[in-house]
């Protein structure tokens, strides 16, 4: 795991904090509509030099309708992307310092893997022996090495998508599209090519944008995510910014497991603000710079992490709810209380499995309490 | 390896649903196998028969004829007649091979002009708007509706000293004098490649149509330009349809009779033509099979060349 510490991104590296930085990429309200239907609306976007940068939303929200425009395939129908300094939108796919790997694998039927590798390559006029050493890098990164005279027919799917990514790593574009480039991988291959990725892009000083949807392995991976829905942008953040403090209840729901209780409003100081979320129940107290008018409704959106279990009431506490164990789900590592509350909704609670599953105190239909610090969750108007 | 792993689960389940049913499967075979012995090999005896005998002044104009009425006897007499006689005629007589040698030249020429003019209108096809395709698709096939034979008697209308075509290149000065096409190779080679031009834009309509888009994109993308794309992508991708669309117009246009004698002058001979004048000017029936037996040879060779690259292409789309 020496390459995990090497490769993560350190905190210094935020030029997207530097008003003075000139992104890489620049979206300047880019509309993409396919007749009537509009795929991308009046998105703003900077994607800064050798930053990875992840695109998450669900199916159909313009991810790879993202990435077509910047690797020329699509053309904005409104707005300018910029590349550097330059437009991009005068040059050609072929001219453009830009690779993607595609979703479908696009690999050459009629060409072998070791010759879709090498296409981007002979297209460069590289010399053979330089070609030759370039194919056998890149067959050794994706552990396809005994297969290097198969065509893409006698493949399995992840073979494909490996000789996918092996073709589009192999020319060391300045920006590196990556359209799902894991997905039929197995976890533990998965993994390990998220690291080369990571060292290849390190090492490099590349930039690469991918699609993944797998949020873990956009964590992972990425110096900042953006969080898309219906074509457009939810939030852009780096992925602890986006767990911690994500600003809408999608933006919550999407990164990760989330407990979200609605109530409404009363006074917010500036500092705390109380939600209340049952005509029961007492309110629940939240941090939050947030000011809200009195009555209108909110949301509370915590991890199932943070909230704590017991079967005593806590002595202090900022927020605790009584309820009933509805549901244990039991992941090895961790398990999930299902906890229904007074008013019927569901609370969970994640707890890491420190002890047997014999001797464990809770079990089902047990009164519990749980409870959480004012801090722990975050306070959301959308 | 992979392929047998896919095909077999669906063998399976094809011959279990047809096993209930043995003999309407062998009634469904039989029918193509009776089609092709009545109308294919019977024929095909009966010529080989005839190429074997002798001419004679007689009706039918061969001998030996065959009598069933002679039984066994007379069939084996039947056989003791036969010789190859006609055959080795046909090597000593130069006409025969000059006809065969120049069938091949004109078949191959009109076929390598066929698929220069054929790949553009089916790359053009492929590439229409959807909702074109077929109306265009339908322009290629129309010429079909009107008969063989008065499209290629339209051509002299057009060909001719005083047609259509020196009437419109007169007119806009493009030449002086009337040219003479009507009665030369160049007609055979119009006429050839205006009949069986829609065999060579089908299949390769049919390729170019199926053909991946995002191919031509990830070459783009990996720095190749369209242009060249087009070399390193979509050319040796629609290799199959090349090769179909060639034999279908080589093989026929080899045999060719109508086209040469109608549009040619006296001075091509293709063996068509050839093997015409044996069978009704020289009533020479054995010679004239003869030439039929060894056309079919000749074709055999491409016939089988086409249909393994069917196979090949049948396997590859798996
Ligand atoms: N050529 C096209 N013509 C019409 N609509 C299109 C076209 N390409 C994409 N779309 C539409 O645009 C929307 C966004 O498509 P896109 O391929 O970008 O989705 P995506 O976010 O990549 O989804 P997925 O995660 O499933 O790959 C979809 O609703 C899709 O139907
Ligand atoms: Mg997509």
């Amino acid at each position: 795991m020496e390459t995990l510490v090497s490769t993560q991104p350190v905190s210094d590296f935020a030029p997207w904090n530097n008003p003075g930085e000139v992104p890489l990429v620049h979206f300047d309200g880019v509309t993409k509509k396919f007749g009537d239907f509009t795929a991308i609306e009046n998105l703003s976007l900077n994607i800064y030099e050798r930053e990875f940068f992840a695109l998450l939303g669900p199916s159909g929200c313009g991810k790879t309708t993202m990435m077509r425009m910047l690797a020329g395939f699509e053309h904005p129908t409104k707005g300018n992307i910029l590349l550097g300094q330059g437009n991009l939108q005068e040059a050609p796919p072929h001219k453009r310092p830009v690779n993607m790997m595609f979703q479908s694998y696009a690999l050459f039927p009629h060409m072998n893997v070791e010759q879709n590798i090498g296409f981007g390559l002979k297209q460069d006029k590289t010399p053979k022996a330089e070609i030759k050493r370039r194919v056998e890098e890149m067959l050794s990164l994706v552990q396809l090495e005994p297969f290097a005279k198969r065509k893409p027919h006698q493949l399995s799917g992840g073979q494909k998508q490996r000789v996918a990514l092996a073709r589009s790593l192999a020319k060391k574009p300045k920006l590196l599209l990556l359209d799902e480039p894991l997905g039929a991988l197995d976890r533990k291959l998965r993994e390990q090519t998220q690291f080369e990725l990571m060292n290849i892009q390190e090492q490099l000083g590349l930039t690469f944008v991918i699609v993944t949807h797998d949020q873990e392995e956009a964590m992972t991976v990425a110096s900042r995510i953006a969080v898309m829905d219906h074509g457009k942008i939810v939030q852009v953040a780096t992925p602890a910014e986006i767990y911690e403090y994500p600003n809408s209840r999608y933006s919550a729901d999407f990164l990760g497991d989330v407990n979200i209780i609605e109530g409404r409003t009363d006074i917010s100081t500036g500092e705390t603000a109380s939600l209340y979320w049952s005509d029961e129940e007492a309110p629940l107290t939240v941090s939050t710079s947030l000011r809200l008018p009195a009555q209108t409704t909110a949301w509370l959106a915590v991890r199932p992490e943070k909230l704590r279990i017991s079967k005593d009431k806590p002595p202090t506490s900022d927020n605790c709810i009584q309820g009933k164990v509805w549901d244990i789900g039991y992941t090895g590592n961790i398990s999930t209380y299902h906890v229904k509350v007074s008013n019927g909704s569901i609370l969970k609670a994640q707890v890491s499995n420190q002890e047997r599953l014999a001797d464990r105190p809770i079990t089902w239909e047990d009164t519990v309490f749980v409870h959480w610090d004012k801090g722990a969750g975050v306070f959301l108007e959308t | 390896m992979a392929l047998a792993d896919i095909t077999t689960p669906s063998q399976e389940t094809e011959q279990a649903s047809v096993q209930g049913s043995g003999w309407r499967r062998s009634l469904l075979i039989a029918v193509p196998y009776i089609w092709l012995l009545v109308f294919f090999l019977a024929p095909f005896v009966i010529v080989l028969k005839i190429s074997l005998s002798d001419v004679v002044l007689a009706r039918p104009p061969y001998f030996p004829t065959f009598d069933i009425s002679e039984g066994w006897q007379g069939f084996v007499a039947m056989f003791q007649a036969f010789d190859l006689e006609n055959y080795v005629w046909l090597t000593e007589d130069t006409l025969y091979l000059k006809s065969y040698l120049s069938s091949l030249k004109i078949a191959f020429i009109s076929t390598m002009i066929a698929l220069v003019l054929g790949y553009p209108i089916a790359y053009a096809l492929a590439k229409a708007p959807k909702e074109w395709r077929s109306t265009l698709l339908m322009l290629v096939i129309l010429p079909f509706w009107t008969s063989f034979l008065i499209r290629v008697y339209a051509w002299i209308g057009i060909l001719k000293k005083e047609g259509v075509l020196n009437y419109v290149l007169l007119w806009s000065g493009i030449i002086d004098e009337p040219l003479t096409i009507l009665n030369t190779d160049a007609a055979i080679y119009i006429g050839i490649v205006y009949s069986y031009l829609p065999f060579m834009i089908l299949p390769l309509y049919a390729v170019l149509e199926k053909l991946d888009y995002s191919l031509l994109e990830a070459a783009t993308d990996l720095g190749c330009s369209p242009f060249k794309a087009f070399w390193v992508i979509t050319l040796p991708l629609s290799v199959s349809g090349i090769w179909a669309g060639c034999f279908l117009v080589f093989i026929p246009a080899v045999g060719e009779f109508v086209i040469p004698d109608i549009l040619g002058g006296s001075s091509t001979i293709m063996i068509g033509k050839t093997l015409w004048v044996e069978f009704f000017s020289n009533r020479d029936w054995p010679v004239a099979s003869a030439v039929a037996i060894l056309l079919l040879i000749m074709l055999i060779m491409p016939i089988i060349l086409f249909q393994k690259q069917q196979e090949k292409q049948a396997e590859a789309s798996q």
